[in-house]
């Protein structure tokens, strides 16, 4: 590389620091610093074992892992059809997955709410199917908004990498006797494991983290680790407890990042 | 190369300049109020009438209010927080003394609003111009409740499960278990918060969902039997659906004030000052108070209100109702703590 051309790095290089690196640093003085002597210590962090905050983030975890379980599931098969389809169809679809993600993600949660709440048209209609009581404030009114947020996310990776498998590979297996379970179990998905990796990973850390999705569609009811992050910094304002465990979140979110790395060689992650 | 950053890093900082010249220059207030908490008309006809651009953003608890003028008090000029909220910002030095004096249309005010300011959270009146009052109680639909609404209790009856909405401000949501245990609205004892604090986990489970604004829209929709709710709200409600009821329980409640402050760092004083006279004048209190609900305490716009609405317990509740009120106070940083530390527990 040229002298020059490293200058070209250089508004990457300003972003990174002012907006990243630093800010990075100001969350770990802050979490391991006492509120008002400012002294070092480790009990903002180790205040993720109170009962209240522990329960959020189990909670998160749970409801994270089931998110990124179901956005598997639904997405798969979706990637797999789309790899067999032409390619001017897949295209299509691929479009009507993205087009969501255009319009903005608290607008889509916004309207959601609106859908589920007294009065909106799916509670509505499922009253007089004779369903009985809420569905905001529930947890899977928590989990649907995730799901649907997210599923992009999980989509987009596994067609990548599905898509980049040859054809030929498919036709060696079938050739060497494997029947169409075997070409898919043995064949397909290894080779679409790294997708599969960097969709869990971007699928999992947004919604481990979120605290919309839950203030929205949880009618404030249900708490996630997100939200006793937020509600230290707003309510509290006690920005060194939601600063050391913002650090307990990190910590989870880097053992993700590892394992994505461990697994996605090609950098498939990168790619999106 | 480093020539090229040179200029760029020049024009920017010559940009710069300019753009702050420029804000100086213009007549600019900048109010940081409550969300749909003032007829939008006004804000206008204020800028028609004074020349002055207002900035006008909008906040939805006192709580969220807090820590952005604390990071800056000269982010905003004018505020309008809550009574005790007043006072903890007072208290830390947020704030700059307003001369009353300055304000012609001052004596629009009724002067027992003053007196109960004075005593509960700004001695001598020097910092808060109020803005509006009222209570906090309880909403419910008559068509889903059929039992008579006349304690907090009922908050905690198992038939309404699912029905029932809280306020998600800590305050406000420990007023409704403070004053059924029989406790001040401004306890600051452990064992009565915590008392508190277990009462609201139980009825957790039977709570619909922890609410701010949405309240009102939840309740007009008429799924919802019963809310805690501030007095306010309930006229623009009742107006939506008829079948709402108010309510303040015979156990008491919080009567609160709200009001205009100005901060430390406000870079635009006189208008400052032009703003809080513009809304304390009588004939703009009263299309403020038709348009927002909240009961005003400019007694000189009650000649342009409706008899039919000051003639209204619920918005404007008698001596005897107020009597079980208690203004909150602020409580210092060690009970706010304690307060959170315990509604954390309740979710």
């Amino acid at each position: 590389m040229t002298n020059k051309k490293k200058w070209l790095a250089l508004p990457y290089f300003v972003w990174m620091v002012g907006f990243t690196l630093i800010p990075l640093v100001l969350i770990a003085v802050y979490g391991l610093t006492e509120r008002g002597s400012g002294a070092f210590t480790f009990s903002n962090v180790l205040s993720i074992f109170q009962e209240e905050h522990l329960r959020a983030l189990i909670l998160s975890l749970v409801l994270s892992v089931i998110c990124t379980l179901v956005c598997l599931l639904i997405a798969y098969p979706v990637a797999l059809i789309l790899r067999r389809a032409k390619v001017k169809k897949s295209g299509f679809v691929i479009f009507i997955f993205i087009l969501p993600m255009w319009m903005n993600f608290l607008l889509r949660t916004y309207a959601w709410l609106n859908l589920l709440d007294d009065g909106g048209l799916i509670f509505t209609a499922l009253k007089a199917l004779g369903f009985q009581g809420n569905i905001i404030g529930t947890n899977g009114a928590v989990l649907l908004g995730m799901v649907y947020n997210y599923l992009p996310f999980m989509i987009l990776p596994l067609y990548n990498s599905l898509t980049a498998i040859d054809d030929q590979v498919l036709n060696a297996a079938r050739d060497l006797g494997a029947n169409e379970r075997k070409v898919l179990t043995r064949v397909i998905f290894p080779l679409s494991f790294p997708g599969v990796v960097s969709g869990i990973t971007m699928v999992f850390v947004p919604s481990l983290t979120t605290f919309v999705v839950s203030d929205l569609l949880g009618g404030r009811k249900i708490l996630l680790i997100g939200n006793i992050i937020e509600s230290e910094f707003s309510i509290a304002s006690n920005r060194h407890v939601g600063a050391g465990l913002s650090l307990v979140l990190m910590i989870f979110i880097l053992i993700s990042m590892a394992i994505l790395n461990h697994y996605d060689k090609t950098g498939e992650a990168n790619a999106i | 190369m480093k020539k090229t950053i040179a200029v760029l890093l020049a024009s920017v900082m010559a940009l710069m300049i300019f753009a702050g010249c420029g804000k100086q220059k213009e007549n600019v207030l900048r109010v940081y109020n409550w969300g749909e908490y003032i007829d939008e008309g006004l804000v206008e006809e204020f800028e028609e009438e004074t020349g002055i651009r207002v900035i006008y953003d909008e906040f939805t608890t006192n709580e969220e209010m807090y820590p952005r003028i604390e990071a800056d008090p000269s982010l905003y000029d004018v505020v309008c927080p809550s009574d005790y909220m007043v006072e903890k910002m007072m208290k830390n030095g947020l704030l700059q003394k307003v001369d009353l004096s300055k304000l012609k249309n001052k004596d629009n005010i009724g002067a027992q609003y003053y007196a109960a300011l004075s005593d509960f959270v700004d001695p001598g009146n020097q910092y808060m111009v109020p803005y509006t009052w009222g209570t906090v109680g309880i909403l419910y639909n008559t068509t889903l409740v059929d039992d008579p609404v006349n304690s907090w209790s009922i908050l905690w009856d198992e038939k309404y499960a699912g029905s029932i909405l809280m306020q998600d401000s800590v305050r406000d949501a420990f007023l409704v278990a403070e004053k059924l245990l029989g406790y001040s609205a401004n306890t600051t004892d452990p064992s009565e918060l915590a008392a508190c604090s277990e009462l609201l986990h139980k009825q957790y489970p039977l709570v619909k969902g922890y609410v701010i604004d949405e309240v009102r829209d939840k309740m007009i929709a008429g799924d919802t039997a019963l809310a805690v709710i501030y007095s306010g709200e309930y006229m623009y409600c009742k107006e939506e659906n008829p079948d709402l009821a108010y309510v303040i329980p015979d156990e008491g409640s919080n009567m609160w004030y709200d009001g205009w402050v100005i901060t430390k760092g406000a870079r635009n004083v006189d208008a400052a000052y032009q703003w809080l006279d513009f809304l304390l004048r009588a004939d703009i209190a009263a299309r403020n108070f038709e348009y927002i609900t909240y009961p005003t305490p400019n007694l000189a716009s009650y000649e342009y209100i409706d008899e039919e609405l000051l003639n209204d317990p619920a918005i404007f509740p008698g001596e005897d109702v107020l009597k079980r009120c208690e203004v909150f106070k602020y409580l210092g940083e060690e009970a706010e703590d304690l307060y959170y530390e315990q509604w954390k527990k309740v979710k």
